[in-house]
């Protein structure tokens, strides 16, 4: 045979070689990757398909003072599919549109967008929902397990209570502030998935998840629920705008109620609007005579005044730096329980002309004016109480009845529960306290308990609140009718009218501030408007907490 | 080459010359060969089938093509090379008659023009040429003065560029590399000089740029990716980079049969065909691997001994430039998803998932086989 002898026989050889040298690099092209760069390569794959997902914790309750839950997080599952993959043509993807109730309209062309590789269908459906739909074994459908937060007090506690967003967030009021006390710890599983993000398989829970921690507030559910309704009946039937009522306890500076009208269902997810705001803690407004009780007190502490010191306030009207001071009746000479009982500007500005200028502003200030107080709640607003290095006595004239600052609900609140604790300002809690917190003095014992039995007038048949008297208790309070600040000025019809009481009067178990904002119809006087709200919250609360009466039934 | 060559030593240690011959010979097949595909052919019906996500359907259509590939294979191999010899210019022109008929009024198949229906089946001429070609040249120069001659070479470049141009066209880069490879190895076999070798090196580089003014923007992509593949990861690096993490995360021994999640959780893609080596890599490891790698290797060194050992040049030829063609395969594909070479559309041979090339490659090694079984004849 030729080919021993072959010239050629070589160059085969060589070309041999070069296919040999050619299975060479890819074996060695193999060895490279699976040895060499086997670990960082292992993990670019592990990066791919093994994941960490979040196991949802339970979200801590909110309870009442009475362990009576106000928000409660209840496990519910949401329900995805992958348009790109799920088959709507399976049969048994028409009996899962009844049992989750879609909407085929606003539904199919969501489906056919074939470029989506995520769509919920439902979110937050109830398990028993869930069991149902999950018993069609319908490929594709996918479930997810989330909490629902479910507020039982619906609208009478929402402002307070804020709400969540649907990730379990919260969003508002106590919800954002305690979000990190509640929310606990999510939980962290070892998974795989595909690329299109499907769970294939579950190795390990990495983490338990912890659940969050409950807050028990000091609110006392049925005093919300009695305020809330209140205040709803009272707000559509003197055609204000909104109200709010706080309810406190002297005893200890708890809060028992905090509650606005409009208000809104936290159990519907919708977006935030001026229903959502907490009215008693962000709406400021100018106080006016219920400020009156405080220039009394000052007049007390002086020690110039006592209850029976005469003040002419005849014509009923005075001129002050050229400007006017007037009433709305010439009631002659009065003592200081009159001046509260009948609201006499001209009375309460001669007492405040006379008192060294700084000492009412230094009250005021003391009191919590134009402070944030200690409930630190998402949105709460100041208010304004300004100093002034040389008070004008129009300016000072005008602070002895209200005017020229701005005060919250809350505020107002606060400063008369100073009133109603025998002159100690205490921290205000949202949170159920066993002990009171120590407090500090403010106003002399003597001075506040003669303000309050002073201010048992202003209920009398005679005065400016008659209707806030509530029967078989000693009722005493202080109401306010101020005109509302508008564009241009004092408005001529719109009023923010407020009552402020102390209950019973004797020792007292509760301090009610009831305040209308921007009242057009009539009445409009505090006293008949936001005074007789006070009497319908405070005679049930009364009850409510089985508290004697102290009067005979008149 | 003592193992590659023992059934022919088991023959000659019968009686030497003796007119009888072995049951390997009457059917003309050649034992290493059969074994060597047969281990072929199982292995890759167990990679496919985790490729294919244990689709049992994929699995038996696979099957299907295979026994019609051996069927291919047994006839080609009872076919004397003298018939080869004869019909090979016939052969050659139709396919190319073919590939010019698929350019003008092809079926458009995958944004390419490849197919031609002719009624009852789909014909892939550029597939017919992978066979054509080597026989065609193989014919121009089994009766021409060896080393050819510079005319001769012309000629034989003509005839592999025609074809490959218009496949390129088509454009099917991969084929056209494929058809032109293993023709300038039937030029090496028929023993081309090496300054003609050397000069088309030298021009190959020259053309190169030129190359890149008529290459498609996807084939240009899949350069420059295959250059960088991190350059853009989430469109044509994404096959390379899959299938590098696909064989790097497999280590020594795999993660295990149908436990890989490159190709199970649909990240690698094509993993049922052109990027199964790496659904091998994954699952069975280096080791895994570099047994696919010898089996093809025992292919490709048995068919070239044989190649070798012809008495004829034209069978020398031939069988040489039908066993480039398998190499090539092999090598484009497994360098492809290795990341040496730019990913070019081609299956792993015999493995991949996909019936066309694996019956041109089978009829192709069923030559190899007729050449085998049929020298001593010739010689006699």
């Amino acid at each position: 045979m030729h080919k021993n002898n072959s010239p050629y026989r070589w160059r085969l050889w060589f070309l041999c070689a070069l296919l040999a040298f050619a299975f060479l690099c890819i074996a060695w092209r193999v060895v490279t990757l699976t040895l060499f760069e086997h670990t960082f390569l292992q993990k670019q794959g592990d990066a791919r398909s093994s994941r960490f997902v979040a196991i949802p914790a339970h979200r801590g309750m909110i309870l009442d003072r009475n362990n009576e839950p106000l928000a409660i997080s209840t496990p519910v599952s949401s329900v995805w599919i992958n348009p790109k993959e799920f088959n709507t043509h399976d049969p048994k993807f028409a009996q899962l549109i009844p049992i989750l109730s879609l909407d085929r309209t606003t539904l199919f062309p969501k489906l056919a967008d074939k470029h989506r590789e995520f769509l919920y269908l439902k979110r937050q459906i109830s398990p028993a929902m869930a069991n149902e739909a999950k018993a069609l074994h319908l490929p594709g459908l996918h479930f997810q397990e989330e909490f629902r937060r479910y507020y039982p007090e619906s609208e009478a506690l929402a402002q307070l209570l804020g709400t969540t967003n649907i990730d379990d967030q919260g969003q508002e009021g106590l919800e954002l502030a305690y979000n990190s006390w509640l929310e606990g710890t999510t939980g962290l599983k070892h998974v795989t998935k595909d690329r299109l993000g499907q769970i294939i398989d579950e190795y390990e829970t990495v983490r338990e998840p912890k659940p969050g921690q409950s807050i028990q507030l000091s609110i006392d559910r049925r005093i919300q629920y009695v305020a809330y309704h209140a205040l709803q009946q009272g707000v559509e039937k003197f055609h204000a705008e909104a109200g709010s009522v706080v309810i406190l306890d002297p005893q200890n500076g708890e809060v028992l109620a905090m509650t606005n009208y409009p208000s809104f269902n936290p159990n519907v997810r919708a977006p935030s609007d001026a229903e959502h705001r907490n009215r008693a803690i962000t709406d400021v407004f100018e106080p006016g005579s219920t400020i009156k009780a405080f220039t009394v007190v000052n007049a007390l502490n002086s020690g110039k005044y006592h209850a029976n010191s005469q003040i002419e306030t005849s014509p009923g009207w005075m001129i002050v730096a050229g400007k006017q001071v007037k009433d709305v009746h010439n009631k002659g000479l009065l003592n200081l329980t009159d001046i509260l009982k009948y609201s006499s500007n001209v009375g309460i500005t001669k007492i405040a002309l006379s008192l060294p200028p700084n000492s009412l502003w230094n009250l005021l200030h003391n009191l919590g004016f134009g402070q944030l107080t200690d409930l630190q709640l998402p949105g709460e607003r100041t208010g304004s109480l300004e100093n002034h290095f040389i008070w004008h006595p129009f300016t000072l004239a005008t602070l002895s009845f209200g005017y020229g600052m701005d005060s919250t609900a809350l505020q107002l609140a606060q400063a008369y529960n100073v009133i109603a604790s025998g002159g100690v300002k205490r921290p205000l809690s949202l949170f159920r306290t066993d002990t009171p917190p120590p407090g500090k003095r403010i106003i002399d014992p003597r001075s506040a308990q003669a303000l309050i039995t002073m201010m048992e007038a202003v209920v009398d048949k005679t005065g400016t609140a008659p209707l806030a008297k509530v029967p078989g208790y000693t009722t005493s309070g202080k109401t306010s009718t101020a005109r509302c600040v508008g564009k241009a000025g004092y408005l001529k019809h719109n009023y923010n009218s407020s009552f402020v009481g102390i209950i019973p009067a004797e020792q007292p178990r509760l301090l009610i501030a009831v305040v209308l904002y921007n009242l057009s119809g009539t009445p409009y006087y505090g006293g008949y408007t936001a005074g007789p709200i006070f009497a319908d919250i405070a005679g049930q609360t009364l009850h409510l907490l089985a508290v004697p009466p102290t009067q005979e039934m008149t | 080459m003592s193992i590659l060559n023992f059934p022919t030593l088991w023959s000659k240690a019968r009686k030497k010359g003796s007119p009888y011959v072995t049951i390997w010979e009457l059917l003309h097949l050649d034992l290493i060969l059969v074994f060597a595909l047969s281990l072929l052919l199982v292995v890759g019906l167990i990679i496919l089938y985790s490729a294919a996500n244990q689709e049992v359907v994929v699995l038996n259509r696979q099957i299907l093509r295979l026994a019609l590939a051996w069927l291919v294979l047994f006839v080609c191999a009872q076919i004397p090379p003298q018939r080869y010899l004869f019909w090979a210019p016939y052969f050659f022109a139709v396919s190319l008659g073919l590939l010019i008929a698929v350019l003008l009024l092809g079926h458009i198949g995958k944004g390419a023009k490849r197919w031609l229906d002719v009624g009852f089946i789909r014909i892939q001429p550029s597939e017919l040429l992978k066979i054509s070609l080597p026989m065609m040249l193989a014919y121009y120069f089994h009766d021409k003065s060896l080393p050819p001659r510079l005319g001769n070479v012309i000629v034989a470049f003509l005839i592999i560029f025609i074809p490959a141009g218009l496949i390129a066209k088509q454009p099917d880069l991969g084929t056209a590399l494929l058809i032109t490879g293993s023709g300038l190895a039937v030029l090496v076999f028929a023993g081309l000089s090496w300054r003609w070798l050397v000069g088309a090196l030298v021009s190959v580089v020259c053309i190169a740029p030129l190359m890149w003014h008529f290459m498609h923007t996807y084939q240009r992509e899949r350069i420059l990716t295959f250059l960088n593949p991190e350059r853009d990861p989430l469109g044509s690096g994404y096959h390379i980079i899959q299938s590098k993490i696909a064989l790097g995360s497999g280590g020594l021994f795999g993660k295990g049969w149908l436990q890989g999640t490159q190709s199970h959780l649909q990240f690698l893609p094509e993993h049922a065909t052109d990027f199964i080596f790496a659904v091998c890599g994954e699952e069975f490891g280096l080791v895994g691997t570099l047994i696919l790698i010898s089996i093809n290797l025992l292919i490709v060194g048995r068919a070239l001994y044989i190649s070798m050992q012809a008495s004829d040049t034209f069978s020398r030829l031939l069988a040489g430039g039908l066993t480039l063609t398998f190499f090539i395969s092999f090598f484009v594909n497994t360098g492809m998803v290795t990341g040496l070479l730019p990913v070019v559309g081609i299956p792993l041979p015999l493995v991949s998932y996909g019936g066309t090339s694996m019956v041109t490659l089978m009829a192709g090694l069923g030559i190899v086989m007729s050449i085998a079984t049929r020298r001593k004849l010739i010689a006699a």
